[in-house]
């Protein structure tokens, strides 16, 4: 199964400490990878000839709750030509202070898909990328402020002297 | 413009606006949209521009963003499907289908859903994407000065509406495939009416090729131009029609193998050297043509299989296995399907306790497709660029969700 040869080879280049913890009796089961890592993960899982990671279908960010105090990112990795999928994540804690970003490295120089997704999640969710070459609010106006996708998330009264009214 | 958000966070934004400022005397900043018929929706193109060249493309999206993430999060899993509907709009069946599977296969009855369930949801999929196909091609012959094609498409979609309005109630969101099952069965007489729309289609495909793909005037303004290098396309994501065009036989409904379409017979389209190169924008538009008629043909199955061999019954009713109170157990579970535009993706998060999911977010094909613009259209003339937007057939409704 690709789980356990990915899991494998990562552990036989990277030593054991590269995979922080593992959901294996899911559905689709994923290894919780160390964050400081995940570009080199991600270059490896590409270009080995085993595991061929070529396409990233779905970067996610995520909140997991206010008592959590945690956030992480989700890869869905997924090989054209060997037909197999793989699910990666890093998780990170954070305080929900806006002085402090959670920030993880961009994987944008490996696949640039990657790029829209995770400004997508820094706009959303305020997940900061180190390296990212155009980091910038995607969806929301430039001047927004907040990350509505977090938990806490309050909705503002006005925009530009425009009462938000739901 | 700035927020609040410290400095350091901000760099990204002050470097946009610092390349702004500093855009050369003989360059010019060309602002395309959000109001302009060819970016096909509120797609806002900031241009470069040196004289009738385009030196670099900046998008700008968010005009249509509805919040469907956010939404999401506090509406049960049944309740989330009118919003998928929205997505897509022009595929709401596909993206129905697709997220509704997500939830099946998190609850584990994926293989208890009867065969006509099935075969009504592949063929109402089908029509979806030979309407969403035909806004694609209707709206690039306009792009690019063709009248008349965008005419002839758009009459013919309005039989594939009627027909799902017919089913569904509704013209374009219909919330027609259910959790388990689906809305209604197909109205009495649906079949023979497919039938009686294949058999007018097929001509009017041929005459429309006569009108635009073989049209030396229409190969003119798209082959050679925003050529789509297979591995390019591969690293930014782009699925669909955008992949296929790119030359790779992939397609999710091969690949995937989900619903019934491993019992259909079609083959995948992708584009082989006719006109120009590889992964141009004739290509583009070339696969979809061939889509569709694809598409045609699985329809032609389908209605055989729902007059034989899985015909309508008294008894049967479509929503008996519609569960009433949607609860997964607590997992993360991806879905991907074939939307007309390309790879439609929904990420799950269920915490086992409620029936609303934690997270989900939607990968819109039409996002990553519309991500590899910037790259393409790197030193084209600005007729140029509207061909190649075109050619993207993006649906802002799901790049902004």
């Amino acid at each position: 199964m690709i789980f356990n040869t990915v899991k494998q080879l990562l552990i036989e280049k990277f030593g054991e400490a590269v995979i922080v913890a593992e959901e294996a009796n899911q559905k689709q089961p994923a290894l919780i990878i160390k964050s400081d890592l995940i570009v080199e993960v991600c270059f490896f899982l590409r270009d080995h000839p085993q595991t061929w990671f070529d396409f990233l279908p779905c970067l996610s960010g995520v909140d997991y709750g206010v008592e959590q105090q945690k956030f992480g990112v989700v890869y869905h990795l997924s090989s054209i030509i060997k037909n197999h999928q793989i699910v990666l994540k890093i998780i990170t804690d954070n305080n929900r202070d806006e002085e402090n970003l959670p920030t993880f490295k961009s994987i944008s120089s490996v696949y640039k898909a990657a790029e829209w997704h995770e400004r997508e999640a820094f706009d959303m969710l305020g997940i900061y990328f180190d390296n990212h070459p155009d980091l910038r609010r995607i969806l929301l106006p430039d001047d927004w402020e907040g990350f509505p996708l977090r938990k806490d998330y309050k909705t503002a009264e006005n925009y530009h002297n425009i009462k938000i009214d739901l | 413009m700035q927020n609040t958000l410290s400095q350091k966070y901000q760099d990204g934004l002050i470097a946009y606006q610092n390349k702004i400022k500093a855009v050369a005397a003989e360059e010019m900043v060309l602002n395309l949209g959000p109001q302009h018929p060819s970016t096909h929706g509120v797609l806002r193109l900031e241009l470069i521009t040196d004289g009738e060249i385009v030196k670099e493309v900046i998008p700008h999206i968010g005009y249509l963003h509805r919040c469907f993430e956010k939404h999401g999060e506090a509406l049960n899993y049944a309740q989330i499907i009118p919003y998928t509907d929205r997505m897509d709009y022009l595929a709401s069946m596909n993206n129905n289908h697709a997220y509704v599977m997500g939830v099946e296969k998190m609850l584990g009855i994926e293989n208890d859903i009867p065969k006509r369930v099935e075969y009504i949801r592949v063929l109402v999929c089908e029509l979806n994407r030979i309407a969403s196909h035909l806004i694609a091609i209707g709206t690039y012959g306009i792009d690019i000065g063709a009248f008349t094609p965008f005419l002839w498409c758009f009459r013919d979609r309005e039989h594939i509406m009627n027909m799902l309005e017919w089913a569904s109630g509704a013209r374009m969101l219909y919330n027609y495939i259910w959790v388990g099952g689906l809305f209604y069965d197909v109205p009495i007489g649906f079949e023979d009416r497919c039938k009686e729309f294949v058999a007018y289609f097929k001509p009017k495909m041929k005459e429309l090729n006569e009108l635009l793909t073989d049209n030396q005037i229409f190969i003119s303004r798209t082959a050679n131009i925003g050529v789509l290098p297979l591995d390019v396309a591969i690293n930014y994501g782009c699925s669909g029609p955008m992949l296929r065009g790119s030359g790779l036989k992939y397609d999710l409904r091969r690949v995937d193998e989900y619903s019934v379409y491993p019992e259909l017979d079609f083959e995948v389209a992708y584009a082989k050297a006719e006109v120009g190169s590889i992964g141009d924008c004739w290509n583009r538009y070339k696969v979809r043509i061939v889509e569709i008629e694809e598409s045609l043909k699985i329809i032609e199955q389908c209605v055989e299989k729902l007059t034989k061999e899985h015909k309508r019954t008294k008894e049967f009713d479509p929503r008996a296995l519609c569960p009433k109170k949607i609860t997964p157990k607590a997992q993360d579970f991806y879905i991907r399907a074939e939307n007309p535009k390309g790879e439609v993706g929904f990420y799950f998060i269920a915490d086992g306790r409620s029936d609303k999911p934690f997270r989900i977010k939607s990968r819109g094909p039409s996002f990553c497709n519309l991500s590899v613009l910037p790259e393409i259209s790197k030193n084209v003339m600005i007729a140029d660029l509207v061909a190649i937007i075109g050619s993207l057939d993006i649906v802002l409704g799901e790049v902004d969700r």
